[in-house]
């Protein structure tokens, strides 16, 4: 299975990065070689708009079937779920401990956006 | 002559200077109108208190995909400049509240499977303030994407001498929006270190843009010199300077135009429309 970690560095050994579509990097592991590549999110780093959803599109590319990262928002959690990639948010550690997180089943799949507050959402796309 | 009045910084007295220009060119008998470009919160109207005479919905034309016709090819997704579509798997998703309604998507498909639908976002309001003529544009609340309702408002532009567009703060999209095909660019600062650091960027998008603009000095007597320092260095004419005076903030607080209720200030204001009229090197 291929899957995708936001990170904040290029290995295995670098801290998950909390921000899905503003994350540094993203790590596509596979699980089934152990294999891992690196894929730059620079583009969507300066975005003023639209990063989760661009972000969101990145791993469906990929062709991920899971995401573990911090946070998901509402536009990035509704262009994952049409691409049938799983969301694992609450993501912590390195890109290794969450993986492992995962392969023990800790690291739950979440069925909504973890964005608790629409609101704030929506002030933080208004002045773009 | 379209000038557009912006600052960078906010609340440094756009409005103020708007409203009192429109004034005091009616006043002269040239035929004005007022244009509040500041859509997420106009307030020109606290000032002219204009009778308005109609009130009509401004629409967005929003993007809707025909999955019938649909070939998931993202092209759309990747000429959209705003990241409001995305195309993934079998599924292209628009996302309404990012999109500016440019229209890029529709042209780009070669399926011709995108129409665009109307989708109210605010008001346009137009009326009358004794001579000055008056248009606003009020976004809805939650509405993020104004550039829509402002080019409504310029649209709803009537053909007068003088059109003073009041535009709202900063240096993005709203503002772009607003100052796009002005004949001249009023950047409304303060000097002090925040209004100053404002103005730069003001200037630079004035630059980028390649519009003739001045600056007016608003509460002059208060701050530092470097804002008069900086506009020297640049070569940028200061083409007024209005005194700090506790009376026009009265004359605020009671709704009233800083021109119509403090001589001084319709003073400079009458000096800024005739340095404006006699064509300024700016």
């Amino acid at each position: 299975m291929k899957v995708v970690v936001t990170a904040q560095g290029r290995d295995l050994d670098s801290l998950v990065d909390p921000r899905f579509g503003r994350a540094r990097c993203f790590l596509l592991f596979d699980t089934d070689t152990g294999q891992s590549t690196a894929h730059d999110n620079v583009q969507n780093l300066n975005a003023p708009q639209g990063a989760g959803i661009q972000a969101a599109q990145t791993v469906v590319q990929l062709e991920a079937e899971a995401v573990l990262t911090g946070h998901v928002g509402p536009k990035a959690f509704a262009t994952l779920q049409a691409g049938r990639v799983v969301i694992h948010p609450g993501a912590t550690g390195t890109v290794r401990q969450a993986l492992e997180e995962l392969r023990s089943g800790r690291l739950q799949p979440a069925a909504r956006h973890s964005s608790e507050d629409d609101h704030s959402q929506r002030l933080a796309g208004r002045n773009e | 002559m379209k000038i557009a009045i912006a600052s960078g910084k906010g609340g440094t007295g756009k409005t103020t200077v708007a409203t009192s220009l429109a004034w005091v060119a009616a006043a002269d008998d040239r035929t004005v109108a007022y244009l509040d470009c500041d859509v997420e919160e106009p307030n020109g109207h606290l000032f002219l208190k204009p009778q308005i005479l109609r009130e009509e919905p401004i629409n967005k034309p929003i993007p809707v995909v025909d999955q019938g016709r649909c070939t998931y090819c993202g092209l759309c997704s990747q000429a959209c400049r705003y990241g409001a579509i995305a195309c993934v798997g079998q599924q292209t998703l628009i996302f309404t509240e990012l999109c500016h309604a440019c229209g890029g998507c529709s042209l780009v498909c070669p399926e011709n499977a995108i129409r665009e639908v109307p989708k109210p976002i605010g008001h346009l309001r137009t009326g009358a303030s004794g001579p000055v003529q008056f248009v606003e544009g009020v976004l809805n609340v939650g509405e993020a994407m104004s550039p829509p309702a402002i080019r409504a408002v310029k649209g709803a532009a009537p053909n007068v001498e003088l059109t003073i567009l009041d535009c709202p703060p900063g240096t993005s999209c709203p503002v772009i929006e607003s100052v796009r095909g002005c004949d001249l660019l009023l950047l409304v600062t303060e000097p002090t270190p925040f209004g100053l650091h404002d103005l730069k960027l003001a200037v630079e998008m004035a630059r980028a843009l390649r519009l003739r603009f001045g600056v007016v000095v608003n509460r002059a007597d208060v701050g530092d010199r470097e804002v008069w320092d900086y506009c020297r260095r640049q070569r940028i004419a200061i083409l007024a300077e209005i005194p700090d005076d506790r009376a026009v903030a009265e004359a605020y607080s009671r709704g009233e135009m800083a021109a119509e209720s403090v001589p001084h200030v319709a003073e400079r204001i009458r000096g800024l429309l005739e340095t404006i009229q006699s064509g300024a090197r700016v």
